[in-house]
């Protein structure tokens, strides 16, 4: 167990380093870099590029050491006193860290360079643009610096989370990255749509923050437990065999409930976190609205970040977890996740904002995970989780490159085929008159959304390095069979929850993966195939320069959606099994073993494989049958014209669903219940505590203390007018007059004053010669 | 011998003489020189005094010397003021002294 390796190899000590370089760069660029841009961006990826060297090459150490999972590395120093202990304060790797470290920094990299193309690092600014709003096409981001800082300190707080070896330290870190969502989904902070009920990205962080908050404050609950029951977070020390043993049998009688082990409670509590930061049902509402962050964010959140923050909680807090063996606490973990799972491909399948879909469809996979853990199979959920990240990176990556390939689209469009260059803006200037340059100046959109996948359509020619990419991706993400990552992952999570038994949580995830290929096949269908359905779909074009940037991200990540997944092919896998050795297995399942996890290697069975492969291949042939022929409604737009509303797209399901399809695209009125229930509540319950404030406090209270003291003080003004000041006065006045009536004798004449003196002197020797002695 | 009395009151007339000067001239030269007559009122005033009681001793004329330095560094000190007076302001005329006045 969790025994310090005698002499670690020396690059181990190099681990604390790694949080610190990205964080390094987020202090230089917010003291001193940040008027320029491309410098910031410079140091960003710098610091995340050192990071993602020290990184693999500790990952890469770490795979060349046997039985690795038995004797990781740690190394701390005291930190906080309490009482006679000390809190260590330390970095901890280990094969979860080492699998983590593969792909957190790189994936980082990845994404922090496809930002530089995405905000238009190196372009001119606009004239236009506003801070806090997304710059016209063409034109740097005006706060680029300040997003590059973002960034790097997001993927500090990612870092420091996988290396953590305490539930404080991780509790930092993950408190980081909560600020971080927050202040990259309301990056554009000042951007306003003409439609009301669409949420603005100022909104959508609150709505994250305080969301995730929720998760948050049951998951420090349950840390608080848990040092009450252990007097330690440390996760060597939890996970001693002992240790939970004693966590296993203490009981406390709940109500209702009777008597429950601590760790049941604990787990469940910390699992709240999780369910909070991975955005499972039922506090999943802020993941979609955080789409409204820069693109590149989106993919930061779901892919090497945020989400996986909270399955990586959940994977490393396992040995607790399942303490209670097959005990209430996984029951609960693997019906959220398979609820979640199926419940977000159900709304991913109504969606037309690309990134909506992508967003529920990360919800879902999140709910595969966590069905996995559920079940037991952290291995394969390990594994979903890394293989996830690298082709989510890619399709939100993906997706933005499309939307940035829209807006050029579409600018072109407006101004005809001279370009974005002086001469069209003349251009429009002219045809517009004062009317344009207003319209540009205010954070107001153009009605034009170039994210809804109604308005694209035949992308595929005009964004060929994009169209590929995303739909390996695609591909990946719905389990295409063998060639893709996603297959051997899923296949791994469905063949566990086969083979253990659990066939609701099998069933589920089956539906879910079939709809995942469903959905997939519309998305990628309805954006690059058919035929463009407006002018912007039309001019879409990735021939500027910054796409080179973005472009070049995709296809590192594209190859690895597919070749992430050889590292787990399943030794009894018929005729590829040959030729693996499952090092992923091997690697993950040697910290399994020393964690007392049950994490054998599964004999081969021919059903989930053939579940996977129907499921995989049926899905995506199904959204290819309906989406083949998508197009406008007949008789509103002609053949070969462009729509001129996204509203005259007809979804092909709308009608064979009917009111069903209403309920999926309104994400089954959630955001609608959570408003009515608690929303509004909390809302009347603010105004009424505002009204007791003001009412009672202010008015009464703070208003009457004020009021007795101004009398109080008028009071004294009044003593103080009439009795000191004229005491005053009177003693000046007394002076006065008196000096007024010696003042006459003063004349300055010497003679005057002799004869004062004459006379005095003889008043005086009159007196001494004639007053009797 | 003329008795006592007689100098005292001849330095008394004196000295109320001085004293007139000294109070009532207008020519600033005219008050040194009453300042000057009380002072030899008082000299004559030393002298009676030591002629008739102390011969033995030096002392009353000794103080009478001494009067008469002094009274010598006065007029001395004093005409210098009034040549600087006159020199700045063009007049001797006490009357229109008044600057020691606040």
């Amino acid at each position: 167990m969790y025994e310090t390796v005698v002499a670690p190899p020396a690059i181990f000590n190099l681990s604390v380093l790694i949080p610190f370089l990205p964080l390094t760069a987020f202090a230089l660029i917010v003291l001193w870099t940040n008027r320029n841009k491309t410098l910031s961006a410079g140091l960003a990826i710098g610091g995340i590029g050192l990071g993602w060297i020290i990184g693999w090459a500790i990952a890469i150490t770490t795979f060349g050491i046997e039985h690795f999972g038995e004797r990781p590395f740690r190394i701390f120093a005291d930190w906080l006193p309490t009482g006679r202990s000390w809190h260590a304060f330390g970095f901890a790797v280990d094969p979860l860290t080492a699998g983590m470290l593969i792909m957190v920094p790189f994936v980082c990299l990845l994404i922090f360079i496809y930002s530089v193309g995405y905000m238009a690092v190196g372009k001119p600014a606009g004239e236009h643009d506003e801070r806090g709003a997304p710059a016209e096409a063409g034109h740097v981001d005006p706060l680029a610096s300040r997003f590059f800082a973002y960034i790097a300190l997001f993927a500090t707080g990612m870092l420091g989370l996988v290396l953590a070896d305490n539930l404080i330290l991780l509790l930092i870190f993950w408190e980081i990255m909560g600020l971080c969502s927050y202040l990259l989904i309301g990056f554009w902070f000042g951007r306003k749509y003409d439609d009301p009920k669409k949420i603005t990205p100022k909104a959508a962080g609150l709505k994250a923050f305080l969301t995730t908050r929720i998760g948050d404050t049951l998951m420090l609950a349950g840390m608080l437990l848990l040092y009450a029951q252990t007097h330690t977070l440390s996760f060597a020390e939890i996970f001693k065999p002992d240790t939970l043993h004693d966590l296993a049998t203490a009981t406390v009688s709940l109500p209702l409930i009777g008597a429950t082990p601590w760790a049941t409670i604990i787990a469940i509590l910390i699992f709240w976190g999780a369910i909070g930061k991975s955005a499972q049902f039922p506090l999943h509402v802020w993941l979609p609205d955080a789409m409204e962050g820069p693109t590149p964010v989106s993919a930061l959140i779901h892919a090497a970040t945020m989400v996986s923050a909270g399955v990586y909680l959940v994977i490393r807090t396992f040995p607790l977890m399942q303490a209670v063996e097959h005990g209430p606490a996984l029951q609960f973990i693997a019906f959220i996740g398979a609820f979640t799972a199926l419940f977000a491909a159900t709304i991913a399948v109504a969606q037309n904002d690309i990134k909506k879909v992508l967003a529920y469809s990360t919800i879902s996979q999140l709910g595969y995970m966590f069905a996995a853990l559920g079940i037991g199979a952290y291995v394969a959920a390990t594994f979903h989780l890394l293989t996830h990240a690298f082709f989510k990176a890619l399709l939100f990556l993906g997706s933005g490159s499309v939307i940035h390939g829209m807006e050029h689209g579409h600018h072109e469009g407006e101004h005809g085929h001279g370009g974005h260059g002086e001469t069209s803006r003349q251009g429009d200037k002219e045809t517009h008159g004062g009317h344009l340059s207003t319209d540009h100046l205010s954070t107001h959109l153009p009605a034009f959304d170039p994210q809804d996948m109604r308005n694209m359509g035949g992308l595929f020619r005009k964004m060929p390095r994009t169209a590929i990419t995303f739909i390996v991706g695609g591909l990946a993400l719905s389990g295409f069979p063998i060639v893709t990552a996603g297959f051997w992952s899923k296949d791994e999570i469905l063949a566990d929850a086969w083979m253990h038994g659990h066939t609701v949580v099998f069933l589920t995830l089956a539906a879910a993966a079939l709809l995942t290929a469903f959905y997939t096949a519309r998305q990628i269908m309805m954006t690059f195939f058919g035929k463009p359905r407006t002018a912007a779909a039309e001019h879409a074009s990735e021939h500027d320069s910054i796409f080179t940037w973005m472009t070049v991200p995709l296809m590192i990540l594209a190859v690895f959606a597919i070749a992430g997944g050889w590292v787990g092919i399943p030794k009894e896998f018929p005729v590829l099994g040959a030729l693996s050795t499952n090092p992923f297995h091997h690697f993950i399942g040697g910290l399994a073993e020393a964690l007392d996890i049950k994490a054998q290697e599964l004999p081969f069975d021919a059903t989930p494989l053939a579940t996977s492969l129907v499921v995989a291949l049926g899905g995506l042939m199904l959204g290819w049958l309906v989406y083949r022929k998508a197009r406008p409604a007949d008789g509103h737009v002609a053949e070969g014209e462009s729509m001129s509303s996204p509203d005259q797209f007809v979804d092909p399901l709308a009608r064979p669903l009917g009111g069903l399809y209403t309920v999926l695209r309104n994400k089954y009125y959630f955001d609608e219940l959570y408003d009515a229930l608690f929303i509004k509540n909390a809302v009347r319950l603010s105004n009424w505590l505002f009204r007791f404030d003001s009412g009672v406090i202010d008015d009464t209270i703070v208003d009457g203390a004020g009021w007795v003291g101004r009398k109080l003080s008028e009071i004294g003004h009044w003593i103080d007018e009439h009795i000191v000041d004229a005491a005053v006065n009177g003693a000046g006045a007394i002076t006065n007059w008196f000096g007024g009536a010696v003042r006459v004798i003063q004349t300055g004449k010497a003679q005057n004053y002799l004869l004062v003196g004459l006379v005095s002197v003889s008043v005086l020797l009159g007196a001494f010669l004639l007053l009797p002695k | 011998m003329i008795p006592l009395t007689w100098y005292l009151v001849f330095a008394a007339a004196l000295f109320c003489i001085g004293a007139f000067g000294a109070l009532a001239r207008r020519n600033a030269v005219a008050v040194l020189m009453g300042v000057e007559l009380m002072l030899n009122a008082v000299n004559i005033n030393l002298i009676a005094f030591w002629r008739y009681t102390d011969v033995g001793q030096m002392t009353g004329q000794l103080f009478a010397v001494f009067v008469i330095t002094v009274a010598a560094a006065e007029a001395a000190v004093g005409l210098a003021l009034f040549i600087a007076i006159y020199r700045q302001r063009k007049t001797v005329n006490v009357e229109e002294l008044d600057t020691m006045k606040g």
